[in-house]
């Protein structure tokens, strides 16, 4: 059994509110190894917002401001501006927002952010719906997925939108993805964007939702390995919006992604085809995106 | 020493003498001239602040939510559909307890686009839990703002200064501008209850179930009934050190006055007018200006028309399927009354049309030849109705 070069040192309590399995626990949990005491996070309405614990309890070691849905970015901004008068350059100011609060409601705020550069790390943790709200699709659900609201026929027929592209295009200092299956990487990455000081940083990290995915909880961590191996979810750093660099390179067809997961068991072996030609040709143009550096 | 100075401007130097830390602004007509002045301050140095251009209203109150967490005195400002699109933050910073000051410039809302006067801005956010002051004139709008600060850092509570588009943002007057030495000894540094900090880590404003929530929600108004003691007081402190004091009500004329005229904002400088015009034509009526929204003064209302025989109030806003707003309030405060006076609803000065001293002759005579009003509000000044 190998053993991974992990702090034991933890800023989340053992007990939160989360599902068996959440995959945006486990992200909690690495992220804040990383990033440490010197933290102050901002949580808009998500999964998180009811993970860290109601009044007057807090699952967490670092000092949390929730704030509304659409707002975690600028909320985040102004602690930084606080900070700022105060005098206090230590503290990293850190928005934790699922996708809804990410992609769809919070782009507005978050784009308005990395435009002004603004001395923030922005984490999405990507569980692919409003999970909290009971699994509604969000502008991060895969094409070919079932939720709530795209539910039998009506499976979702459009892509997921592309975010860290769209952060990346912003020119903002270091965007990555991160996978809580690659938990040193993750590491790594939350400590690289603590480290870079300045400006607008963003972290999309793959967050499993076995409730919302419907597998087993203990195929959390499998599930979101294969998202990085079918290449459905690459692994890779973008500095300056410019810089690309890909840290794992996948092998596996989508099938053994898509099998595991009740929201895609519905797709016919053409239309798991049709994902797999899709991934292929998204893959061959991030690579693109590396030989020119 | 007084200085010609447009309404917003009066506002950008309260703010600027206030040592305000944080600011955030987003351009909307007729509120934009106020955070251009402030950030041409923060840039030639004049300001030690942070001044943060967002991308939309809801994220300026979001930002200033986020300052104001860590325990710094923040400003935004803004108007109309800005106002709208803030509703939820304005919530979130009442809820959360934050002493954020906002300049509110009155202005309509669309459809049709209207960039002029109109109270159903601020009034539509009546329950959000942020204390409400309308001013009449520049200087009023300036030592606002400076008593704004003051009064939301004792009570935890954000405060609205409003003032009238264009009719007093883009009004020059002459403004006493203080000295800061005199605003320093009236607004001391801001001294938070809480702020956010790693060395003493707890979650703010984070989900509330019913067994919390409701008692929150008490505070709140708890907060608002100690508005109430405490603003007589916090006007002497502003008095003793600047000389002025407007009263959550003022009372202009009303004594043994049979008819009394409410008004708000701008239109009462126009009705202090009237008022004098027509005295020397042996007609008389007394006016009382409301400044304070929330909280609303009602017993000091109440106490201030109890012996008139009627009262007409003059709104500038309507509350759709209902009426003019204040008068609502006003009617609400007087119910403890066993023989009150009756009350006279206006509707005038709707999307920046003028209330002309016309207007407020009008209100006068049609509620001194009449004993009771109509069944409803009755709007001034509209073209005949089209049935069609």
């Amino acid at each position: 059994m190998q053993t991974l070069n992990i702090s034991d040192v933890d800023f989340a309590e053992p007990g939160n509110m989360s599902c068996p399995g959440c995959g945006a626990s486990i992200a909690m949990n690495l992220a804040l190894k990383a990033l440490g005491q010197d933290t102050i996070l901002v949580i808009p309405a998500c999964c998180w917002a009811i993970i860290a614990g109601p009044y007057p309890m807090s699952s967490l070691k670092v000092p949390i401001l929730h704030t509304a849905f659409p707002s975690a970015a600028v909320t985040a901004s102004g602690v930084r501006a606080g900070l700022d008068m105060k005098g206090d350059t230590k503290t990293t100011v850190v928005a934790w927002a699922g996708d809804g609060g990410s992609f769809d409601i919070g782009i507005q705020s978050l784009s308005g952010a990395a435009e002004r550069n603004d001395d923030i790390i922005f984490v999405c943790y990507d569980n692919e719906a409003y999970m909290n709200t009971g699994v509604q699709r969000s502008s991060s659900t895969p094409y070919g997925s079932r939720t709530t609201t795209t539910p039998g026929q009506g499976w979702k027929k459009t892509r997921k939108k592309n975010m860290i592209e769209i952060m990346a295009a912003h020119g903002v200092s270091y965007a990555a993805t991160a996978n809580i299956a690659y938990p040193e990487d993750l590491i790594r990455k939350f400590k690289k964007a603590r480290e870079l000081k300045g400006g607008t940083r963003f972290i999309h990290v793959y967050a499993t939702c076995t409730t919302g995915w419907g597998a087993p909880s203990e195929y959390a961590v499998k599930i979101a390995r294969l998202a990085t191996r079918c290449n459905l979810f690459p692994l890779y750093e973008v500095e300056d919006g410019i810089t690309y660099t890909l840290n794992e390179k996948g092998d596996t067809p989508v099938d053994a992604y898509l099998n595991l997961q009740g929201r895609f068991k519905h797709l016919s072996l053409e239309d798991k085809a049709g994902i797999q030609n899709q991934v292929d040709k998204d893959f061959a143009v991030l690579k693109n995106k590396l030989s020119v550096c | 020493m007084k200085h010609v100075i447009e309404g917003s401007h009066a506002i950008s130097e309260a703010v600027k003498l206030a040592r305000v830390d944080v600011v955030s602004g987003y351009p909307i007509t007729p509120q934009t001239h106020i955070i251009e002045a402030i950030s041409e301050y923060c840039a030639n140095g004049e300001m030690k602040a942070k001044f943060i251009p967002v991308e939309s209203e809801h994220s300026a109150m979001a930002a200033v939510v986020g300052a104001a967490s860590t325990g710094v005195r923040t400003f935004t400002a803004t108007s109309s559909h800005g106002l709208a699109l803030m509703h939820e933050m304005l919530h979130w910073a009442a809820g959360a307890r934050l002493p954020i000051v906002l300049g509110e410039v009155n202005r309509a809302l669309g459809p049709g686009w209207n960039i002029w006067m109109d109270q159903s801005d601020s009034l539509a956010q009546r329950d959000t839990g942020w204390i409400q002051l309308y001013c009449e004139n520049g200087q009023e709008a300036m030592d606002t703002t400076l008593f704004a600060f003051r009064l939301a850092e004792l009570v935890n509570l954000p405060v609205m200064v409003v003032i009238d588009a264009f009719f007093v943002s883009h009004t020059f007057e002459p403004v006493a501008i203080p000295e800061q030495e005199h605003v320093d000894d009236f607004l001391p540094p801001y001294e938070p209850r809480i702020a956010l900090d790693p060395d003493n880590p707890f979650a703010l404003f984070q989900m509330a179930p019913p067994n919390v929530y409701m008692e929150m929600r008490q505070s709140i108004h708890r907060a608002m009934e100690h508005t109430l003691d405490i603003y007589h007081e916090v006007e002497n402190e502003f008095d003793a050190v600047f000389h002025r004091r407007y009263g959550m009500i003022e009372e202009i004329n009303c004594e043994n006055a049979d008819i009394i005229l409410v008004t708000t904002g701008s239109a009462t400088s126009t009705a202090r007018q009237v008022q004098m015009d027509m005295e020397k034509q042996g007609e008389r009526f007394g006016i009382l200006k409301i400044k304070t929204f929330r909280p609303f003064p009602g017993k000091a209302i109440c106490n201030a028309l109890q012996k008139a025989k009627k009262v007409a109030v003059l709104d500038r806003n309507f509350s759709f399927g209902s009426g003019g707003i204040f008068a609502q309030e006003v009617k609400g405060a007087l119910q403890v009354l066993s023989q009150g006076p009756v009350v006279f609803n206006y509707i005038a000065g709707l999307g920046g049309r003028d209330i002309t001293p016309d207007i407020i002759s009008e209100v006068y005579l049609k509620t001194r030849d009449r004993d009771l009003p109509p069944c409803g509000s009755e709007w001034l000044g509209t073209s005949p109705r089209d049935e069609n």
